[in-house]
């Protein structure tokens, strides 16, 4: 029965023409653009579509009234890409205004700075320095003509931000930075108009330059994290099969359910929202909310989650908001909790800053005071003064960290993570405990045919390839053996029982062992048994929970670093034992409530542990957000994503490993290039103290040291990237 | 030294020039997609095959 696809809530109208995002899957190429472009401008109806190839999405222009929403994917899906609509998120499309106003800035800066050291270079090679003074101080003026608008213009992100750490009566690093260009600009202006020799335009201007390069930096790592994040989210999200008025099914994105919706949910697929049973009768897997293996019976009446899988009988649902005392409700108050405790961490730029200000001021006090006692005028105590503020401000401090930050993005980026968290790098650098959910988090999120070694390898086949044709999940775990990914034809399901085709001639069935003509003998209650019959030839296919692959390297390598490891598991203790003891981790505890991982969490902060948390389910959110730190793999449910500091992708745990070696790199680098700075103000400092820093040497000390940093970031990129791989590929070999 | 008064100014208007450029080529988003623009002039088929 062919459903009617409604996507109107990310359709937006103006006038005649609606228009749609989509984030598009596999795009690879320059041939892509082509091929999605014109296909898609080819289909009557559609006025523009334009690919942004950098964050992978589409965005379509149509006719309202000639075209829908679906069809437009429908015709994406035969020039052979998959899209999914996309509703950008209001942090994006901010962002992206933040992100064009900080290039202007910064362009006007550039700008300006370039003008000025044109200037400024013909002065200090002695331009006006011979017969009259007019020449030098015509450039002065000219200098300030250009440097007063730009500075003025270009520096409003570090005013407004230092206003607003002024109005909360904290420091951060924008106030000296403040500080110093507008007393650089002031005293430039008295000075030029006094005839003086030094101006400092060029340095006030360089400075915003190079503090803007750093601001740029910054959030363009930021939204580039985002965007890919988004596009995750929205290539995950599932579609939801709702009655109409008149009983007739619609199928409609996840995103566009509201309470009091009636949902058909079949078997073999994913429950779409919180809800009570209206009718029907089913078990539920509920490994990915609570971290329970074991399915629970439900019948009308029974109350289901988001993220759940129905296993074996179609049920009709209720959509509800979160009632009282529901596990949902009680998760809620837990991360409401958790949210307002977590102890603001502070950024090591800003931890810095806390020191830098205060020092640089005092300087500059003492420095006034000093040349007032051993006798020298006013005017020239206060030269010497603002002159060590100009050269002290903190130009290679606040490049120093972002300058490291996107160096590491790119590298965990390549390793499979991507953090929202911008400050999770350094957080991630600082953990000495990593706690692991287990049920998704150190077993594969689907179960897998556990005894595939033990079968005849062509009746293993022939059951996964019967098995493509049904919906069923152990089906599906079978099917994930297929080498061949035909179907068989003629293949008929019977509900509940199994699945039959004929294959060479003779009946093949796959399903309950009844179902195959056998008795089947369940001994474990972690492992399912699904039978397979064919030619008088019969197989038991047993199916469990597996360990991710390199799960046991992972420990192993991060238990050898010395971090302390701990699993935490909602499953009962007769499933979570034999996965602590194959992977060789002591401390495990089971049939922990959320409250109950919380507390420990809790307990581990009060000892100083810093904690990175590593879980997928619903019941981890409220522990993910109290850690210190923390990682979810992408098939974790949407609001435990939510309140994890990264995902990881993969089925694969090394992210995990690869993310914790690069942090601690990158926090090391960060330390690094904090110290070079210091050096830098360390030698910088006296010189200027003794009244010696003329405009020359605060350019040349400025960009060198700004340069220093960046340089110092760019020279470990290739080393972050490759150590990564290389630590985890030699740490599996000592663990193998 | 006369011809510093027409030479500075047409320094810096040539300066504001490409200033004025620049911001007008972010206004028009061309910096939204780095990537695609790269890809995007290796595509020949605005070209009539002879």
């Amino acid at each position: 029965m062919p459903e009617a696809l409604d996507l109107s809530s990310f359709v937006t109208r103006q006038g005649a023409v609606a228009h749609m995002e989509l984030a598009v899957e596999g795009v690879a190429c320059a041939g892509c653009i082509r091929k999605i472009e014109n296909g898609l401008r080819e289909v009557p109806g559609v006025i523009d579509a334009r690919l942004n190839f950098t964050n992978r999405r589409l965005s379509v222009n149509w006719q309202d009234g000639v075209l829908d929403a679906g069809e437009v994917m429908r015709s994406l899906e035969r020039i052979g890409y998959r899209a999914y609509p996309f509703e950008p998120a209001r942090c994006e499309s901010d962002e992206a205004r933040n992100a064009r106003w900080l290039l202007q800035c910064l362009a006007v800066a550039g700008f300006a700075a370039m003008n000025i050291m044109l200037l400024s270079v013909s002065v200090w090679s002695g331009a006006g320095a011979d017969r009259s003074q007019d020449l030098r101080d015509f450039f002065h003026w000219i200098s300030a003509l250009i440097a007063l608008p730009a500075a003025f213009y270009a520096g409003q992100p570090f005013f407004r931000s230092a206003l607003r750490a002024l109005g909360a009566k904290r420091l951060n690093m924008d106030v000296p930075i403040s500080l110093g260009v507008l007393l650089a600009l002031g005293m430039s202006l008295v000075e030029t108009a006094n005839h003086a020799e030094h101006a400092y335009f060029d340095s006030a201007v360089m400075l915003l330059f190079f503090l803007l390069c750093g601001r740029y930096l910054d959030l363009a790592m930021r939204r580039k994290t985002r965007a890919v994040a988004g596009n995750l989210a929205a290539l995950k999200s599932e579609l939801a099969h709702r009655f109409g008025d008149n009983q007739e099914l619609v199928t409609v994105p996840v995103a566009a359910l509201r309470p009091g919706d009636r949902l058909l949910v079949r078997a073999g697929e994913r429950v779409p929202a919180d809800g009570v049973v209206m009718s029907g009768r089913s078990e539920i897997d509920e490994s990915l909310v609570t971290g329970e293996t074991a399915c629970r019976a439900v019948m009308a009446g029974a109350t289901i989650y988001a993220g759940t899988l129905n296993h074996s009988g179609a049920l009709s649902m209720q959509v509800t908001a979160a009632g009282a005392g529901t596990l949902m409700d009680e998760i809620e108050r837990l991360l409401a909790n958790a949210l307002t405790v977590r102890s603001r961490h502070l950024r090591l730029a800003d931890r810095a800053a806390r020191i830098y200000a205060p020092l640089v001021h005092a300087t500059a006090a003492l420095t006034l005071a000093g040349w007032l006692l051993l006798g020298a005028s006013l005017h020239d105590a206060m030269i010497t003064a603002i002159a060590v503020l100009i050269i002290t401000c903190p130009c290679a401090i606040a490049l120093a960290v972002p300058a490291v930050q996107v160096v590491a993005s790119g590298a965990l980026f390549r390793a499979g993570v991507i953090l929202s968290a911008g400050d999770a790098i350094e957080r991630l650098g600082e953990i000495d405990t990593v706690v692991f959910d287990k049920t998704g988090t150190l077993t594969l999120p689907e179960p897998r045919v556990d005894n595939a070694a033990d079968v005849d390898p062509a009746m293993l086949e022939a059951a996964a390839q019967l098995a493509l044709s049904s919906r069923h999940p152990l089906a599906a775990a079978v099917a994930r053996q297929a080498r061949n990914q035909t179907p068989f034809e003629g293949a008929i399901e019977e509900p509940g029982r199994g699945v039959r085709a004929v294959v060479d001639g003779h009946e093949a069935r796959l399903g309950s062992p009844a179902f195959c003509g056998s008795e089947g003998v369940v001994s474990d209650p972690e492992t399912s048994v699904i039978a397979f019959a064919h030619k008088g030839r019969f197989a038991l296919l047993s199916i469990r929970q597996q360990l991710r692959p390199d799960a046991k390297e992972v420990i192993t390598a991060l238990a050898a670093r010395g971090h302390r490891i701990v699993i935490l598991s909602g499953d009962r203790r007769g499933a979570v034992a034999p996965i602590a003891r194959a992977l060789g981790a002591a401390d495990w505890f089971a049939g922990l409530t959320p409250i109950e991982k919380i507390a420990f969490i809790d307990q581990l902060k009060a000892q100083g542990r810093r904690v990175l948390m590593v879980g997928d389910g619903l019941n981890d959110a409220p522990s993910l957000a109290a850690a210190h730190v923390s990682l979810s793999p992408i098939s974790a449910t949407e609001l435990t994503q939510a309140q994890a500091d990264g995902v990881f992708l993969g089925e694969r745990l090394t992210p995990v490993l690869q993310a914790v070696t690069i942090a601690l790199r990158a926090r090391r680098l960060m330390y690094q290039n904090l110290w070079l700075a210091g050096i830098y103000n360390a030698i910088a400092v006296p010189v200027a103290i003794a009244g010696l820093a003329t405009p020359l040497i605060a350019a040349l000390a400025m960009s060198g040291s700004s340069l220093l940093v960046t340089l110092n970031a760019l020279r470990a990129r290739g080393r972050l990237i490759g150590t990564a791989h290389q630590a985890s590929a030699r740490e599996a070999m000592s663990a193998a | 030294m006369n011809v510093l008064v027409y030479l500075v100014p047409m320094a810096l208007a040539l300066g504001l020039t490409g200033l004025a450029a620049f911001l007008w080529s972010i206004r028009a988003r061309q910096y939204d997609d780095l990537e695609g623009a790269a890809l995007r002039v290796l595509s020949d088929d605005d070209i009539e095959p002879p």
